[in-house]
């Protein structure tokens, strides 16, 4: 069992978790979306209330849930101590660092917009976790999303998180490739082109919610 | 002083094989009672410590570099030959072994460098065990090019980085030996200073270059690979720190110096572009596979070099030698360049510069082709030109290379001081007076690996060795020494910088005792090169303090040490009244201003015996015996 | 030409550095940097202070002793050379030039712009090598390597192990050098024995050294002097992958 804790502790081994779990995270964001296009419907909401009523009270989707929180946790758990770490391999800064000749700057704030994402999550879990599953609410799901997208404060919060969220996958989502060592001189331009592709839709599929409901509600 | 190359009897394809049989071996389980010093880690260095370290040696490498892979083997560019005959192409050991007795002009020994060609392919099979990538071909086999002096694609190469990829195969198999903790490694490290007891070489000192720190180090045989003495001439292709003090320690310590004045000129460097020049940068001898060599016909032809018709072009490689054509030895294709600059037909600022025309091989082979060939080479000479050498013609112009010369060895690689090898390029043994291109990368493997794991252990089974430790009076005197010399270049505190003595000396070397050479020139150098090491003792200033990383003072110790070597490289010159490889006499030439040898009265390696300060060195002949292949004159017409 | 030049200054290792201001004038454009540094020296040896104490060695960028940090960059701003390949012709008249050494915490420095860099000595000792004893091995053609594959294998074997990749990585990552060893020996056949054993005893030997990990930014790769790509780096995250769950 020892060469599973090296290999956690590894800086390679930790990356590959943190990949693994970015791709799982992916993969909910969208399913996530998939769902949330039901806010679209002009169904007041009903086919929204019945697939969120199922999310909340499924137990197969219940238990999913744990490994998504778990996802979340360790991704970040591991990019912060990754990004400690990094810290530390450079206690002397460069007087004068041109970083941006060499590299892209979404694929050097990566620990920056995890960090705005996450607040957005905080928020975002606030508002419709907490207050539906666990202090319960007397408006519907659909009343409460709403609700708040009417607000341009919310709205605008939510859209900004969206562009962030864009970044963090522009830059993650090949890199996740990369670092499980999914590297083909004929395949990887295609993720790499996948992963633009997605880190434009899935955000953007999202941000489209709030700024409808403002404009049209 | 005697000297006894102790080349065995028989065939001379039997020599080497019987002579295994004849060394004594030391048994396995004695081996890790044994310990060696290896100097140096570059091709000769990295292999001999690898491969005494795999038998159980104790061994102790030392490098002045930060890294033991940073040895200027790196540099190396073209190739490595061996005869393999993977080509069909008539080669065999014996071509290989006659080509290099030929190529050197006769001035080497043909039992060492028939040795050199009998284990020439197991070199080749031992880098690529390793896992040097060397060139293939498209079927999966190695792949050969030709080069200068040779008529058969011997040579295999990796790019042009060579010298690299074999240099980081023997530093992988000494990483790992010293992983297992069978090789103690001592980076930043220059050995100062040699211990002699009871006539056996027992241990050097060395300085820390980042403490300073003085350090006594005691082994049973030491091994000096050190490289070669290039940078006596301050501009050279030599790496700023390549040195020569270890073998010139080991000179002044009775260590017989042999044949000072064999250094080699390569014809394809990239010209000096001012007074600011500190190094000269080779391009590989291979471009002279596909590029001509050519100069305007008339002097005075400031066209654009694409601009000038064939018939305004001389290419008086091809033309002197319609046989060899470009593709003549490295001494021939020097002179020859100097002799058109000499006429006043030289190219570029200083006209002091050939072209090495690509174009015709481009529109043969396509520039793909010529890319993967010389590539690296290319993107080197246009950092340096800001020229595009796929469109205008290179400008090159000969640069001190290689030393032939070096201290003087026996058939085991053993100095005249027993128990201290001397190894690759600081010995004086394969090469005669001129090297051929892509065998420096094999000799100095061949000694490293082939050949120091058999001799040292004859050595060692001799016995007879004392028990010594560094307690030794002899240490205490060599570390005196070594201090007081260092104590004094820091209290010099005169006028003048290290390296303005280095470049003074250095053009005394390259005007007097550079491509070609005169009585009267060499005398005024060797007075004149007295002149200014009296100046330099009086007059250096070397800041800082010893107890630091110093590198004014690292300089300061190796000039000191080039000050001495120079000038026996022009009293060797002197006495060689003939014009051998690349010592060319002036006096002595054919009246097609060839070089003219005289076998009868020069076919000797010349050892020189250090006598004092004072006193003049002494010269010993070893006379040379060709049994297998008859001296005559060299032609590649 | 006349520059500026800012360059850092430290005694030893123990001290505490800071940047010197120097003027420098009749810098010719056909001046290599490295002897722009030596020209700057000999004023210094002049006026009796200490010259500048940098690591260089070939002088032809291959060796891989030379390497400072110049305005903000590895090697400086041109791509795919060593900084003593970097000329003068580079550079502005009267421009202002920062000159600092490698920056990282396993690359303690030791005088001025010298920095240590044993510790991709020691990865290497770990596992960067093939075992094959002196004399053990079979002919040449014994096996057969295809030609893309040495071509590739070659690429890899490029690496002159400078630490420019280190020095460039923002969080001080080794990872593009441990891959070139990595990947040129996973590539060969002869390296295939010992693949898995090297490949985990260098990752453990680089942590272990404290040098940061990959975030995949592409900085290394584009301060290579010998422009090794990174696609080593997935080929080492592979190799790494595939040796832990064997």
């Amino acid at each position: 069992m020892r060469w599973i804790i090296d290999f956690l502790n590894s800086s390679i081994g930790k990356k590959i978790i943190v990949s693994f779990t970015g791709i799982f995270l992916c993969s909910f964001l969208l399913v996530h979306l998939s769902g949330n296009f039901l806010l679209f419907r002009s169904d007041q909401g009903e086919a929204f209330e019945v697939y969120s009523k199922f999310m909340s009270t499924n137990g197969i989707i219940g238990f999913l849930e744990i490994g998504l929180a778990l996802g979340f946790a360790i991704h970040i758990f591991n990019t912060l101590r990754l990004t400690l770490e990094n810290k530390r391999a450079r206690p002397v800064p460069y007087a004068v660092n041109k970083a941006s000749e060499n590299s892209s700057l979404t694929s050097r704030t990566m620990f920056y917009s995890g960090l705005l994402v996450l607040s957005f999550l905080i928020i975002h879990l606030k508002s419709y976790f907490w207050e539906h599953r666990i202090v319960g609410s007397d408006l519907t799901m659909y009343q409460s999303v709403v609700e708040s997208f009417k607000d341009p404060v919310y709205g605008g919060f939510y859209v900004f998180a969206m562009v962030l969220l864009g970044l963090h996958l522009n830059h993650g989502f090949e890199s996740a490739f990369q670092t499980l060592g999914l590297n083909h001189k004929k395949y990887t331009p295609i993720i790499k082109f996948l992963g633009l592709l997605f880190s434009i839709i899935v955000p953007a599929g999202f941000a489209s919610m709030p700024i409808y409901f403002f404009i049209y509600q | 002083m005697k000297l006894d190359s102790k080349i065995p009897d028989g065939h001379i394809s039997e020599k080497w094989y019987k002579h295994r049989f004849q060394l004594k071996l030391v048994n396995p389980a004695n081996k890790r009672k044994y310990s060696a010093i290896v100097v140096g880690t570059g091709l000769a260095g990295a292999s001999a410590a690898a491969s005494l370290a795999e038998l159980g040696y104790n061994v102790s490498a030392f490098c002045y570099q930060d890294s033991a892979r940073r040895a200027h083997s790196i540099a190396a560019q073209g190739g490595i030959n061996a005869a393999k005959n993977y080509q069909n192409d008539g080669d065999s050991v014996y071509r290989l072994f006659y080509d290099t007795v030929k190529g050197g002009d006769y001035r080497a020994r043909e039992a060492n460098v028939h040795r050199l060609a009998e284990v020439s392919g197991n070199i080749i099979d031992q880098c690529v065990a390793q896992g040097v990538p060397f060139a293939r071909e498209y079927s999966g086999y190695l792949d050969n090019r030709s080069f200068g002096g040779a008529q058969v694609s011997r040579t295999f190469y990796a790019r042009g980085q060579t010298g690299q990829q074999l240099l980081l195969g023997a530093y992988s198999s000494l990483s790992k030996q010293i992983g297992l903790g069978n090789v103690k490694m001592f980076t930043r490290h220059e050995m100062v200073e040699l211990v002699v007891i009871n006539g056996r070489a027992r241990g050097i000192i060395a300085r820390d270059m980042v403490s300073g720190k003085i350090e006594r180090y005691v082994a049973d045989a030491v091994l000096l690979c050190t490289g070669g003495y290039g940078n006596v001439y301050y501009l050279s292709t030599n790496a700023k720190g390549s040195n020569a003090t270890a073998i010139w320690r080991a000179y002044r310590k009775g260590a017989a110096f042999g044949n000072p004045c064999y250094v080699q000129i390569h014809p394809t460097c990239i010209p000096v572009s001012g007074d600011h020049q500190s190094k000269l940068t080779l391009m590989s001898e291979s471009l002279r596979n596909d590029g001509k060599v050519w100069v305007p016909k008339r002097g005075d032809d400031t066209r654009n070099p694409s601009d000038i018709p064939e018939a305004d072009r001389d290419y008086f490689l091809e033309r002197k030698y319609p046989s060899f054509g470009n593709l003549v030895p490295r001494d021939v294709a020097s002179r020859n360049s100097k002799q058109v600059c000499d006429e006043g037909k030289g190219v570029g600022g200083s006209k002091l510069a050939v072209y090495l025309d690509f174009r015709d091989a481009i529109s043969r082979l396509g520039k793909p082709k010529i890319e993967e060939r010389y590539g690296n080479l290319f993107q080197m000479y246009e950092q340096i030109t800001a020229e595009d050498p796929y469109k205008t013609p290179m400008r090159i112009y000969p640069a001190v290379h290689y030393t032939m010369g070096g201290l003087w060895v026996d058939y085991n690689l053993m100095s005249t001081i027993p128990g201290l090898f001397v190894l690759g390029e600081a010995n004086f043994s394969d090469h005669g007076a001129n090297r051929l291109g892509a065998s420096a990368l094999m000799q100095g493997l061949a000694d490293g690996y082939f050949v120091i794991p058999y001799t040292l252990g004859g050595y060692f089974a001799e016995g007879g060795l004392d028990k010594v430790t560094t307690e030794h009076e002899a240490f205490q005197a060599a570390e005196n020494e070594a201090k007081g010399r260092l104590d004094r270049l820091l209290s010099i505190n005169g006028t003048k910088s290290v390296d303005y003595y280095h470049k003074a000396l250095g053009k005394i070397m390259w005007d007097n005792v550079g491509m070609s050479r005169n009585a009267k020139g060499l005398e005024e150098a060797i007075k004149k090169i007295k002149e200014i090491r009296e100046e330099f003792w009086q007059n250096v200033r070397v800041l800082g303090a010893n107890e630091e990383i110093n590198q004014s003072l690292e300089k300061a110790g190796r000039v000191a040490d080039y000050m001495e070597l120079g000038e026996l490289v022009a009293k060797d010159a002197l006495q060689r009244n003939e014009s051998c490889g690349g010592h060319f006499r002036e006096e002595y030439q054919t009246e097609e201003n060839e070089a003219r040898r005289d076998d009868e009265n020069f076919s000797y390696v010349a050892a020189w015996e250090y006598k004092g300060d004072d006193a003049e060195p002494v010269m010993h002949k070893e006379p040379l015996q060709f049994e297998y292949v008859k001296p005559s004159q060299r032609s590649y017409k | 030409m006349k520059l500026t030049l800012k360059v850092w200054r430290q005694k030893d290792a123990k001290s505490k550095g800071d940047f010197k201001t120097y003027e420098l004038s009749d810098v010719s454009p056909d001046m290599s940097f490295l002897e722009m540094i030596d020209i700057l020296n000999e004023k210094l040896i002049d006026s009796k202070e200490d010259p500048i104490a940098f690591d260089h060695d070939c002088r032809e960028g291959i060796c891989g002793s030379c390497g400072l940090y110049v305005n903000g960059r590895a090697h400086g701003l041109k791509r795919g050379i060593t900084v003593c390949q970097l000329h003068m012709r580079s550079f502005n008249d009267g421009e202002t030039v920062w000159i600092e050494p490698w920056r990282a915490k396993p690359f303690p420095v030791l005088k001025d712009l010298i920095v240590d860099r044993s510790p991709l000595d020691r990865i290497m000792q770990a596992g960067g090598f093939i075992s094959a004893r002196t004399g053990s091995a079979p002919d040449a053609h014994a096996v057969l390597i295809d030609h893309d594959t040495a071509e590739l294998a070659m690429d890899a074997a490029a690496c002159i192990g400078c630490g420019a990749c280190v020095a460039a990585c923002k969080n001080a990552s080794a990872m593009l050098f441990v891959s070139a060893k990595v990947s040129q020996f996973a590539l060969l056949p002869q390296g295939h024995p010992e693949r898995e054993s090297r490949v985990l005893a260098m990752v453990a030997q680089m942590d272990k050294e404290g040098f940061g990990s990959c975030t995949n930014t592409g900085a290394c790769e584009a301060e290579c002097p010998k422009s090794i790509s990174i696609t080593n780096i997935a080929r080492l995250n592979r190799e790494y992958l595939k040796a832990v769950i064997k």
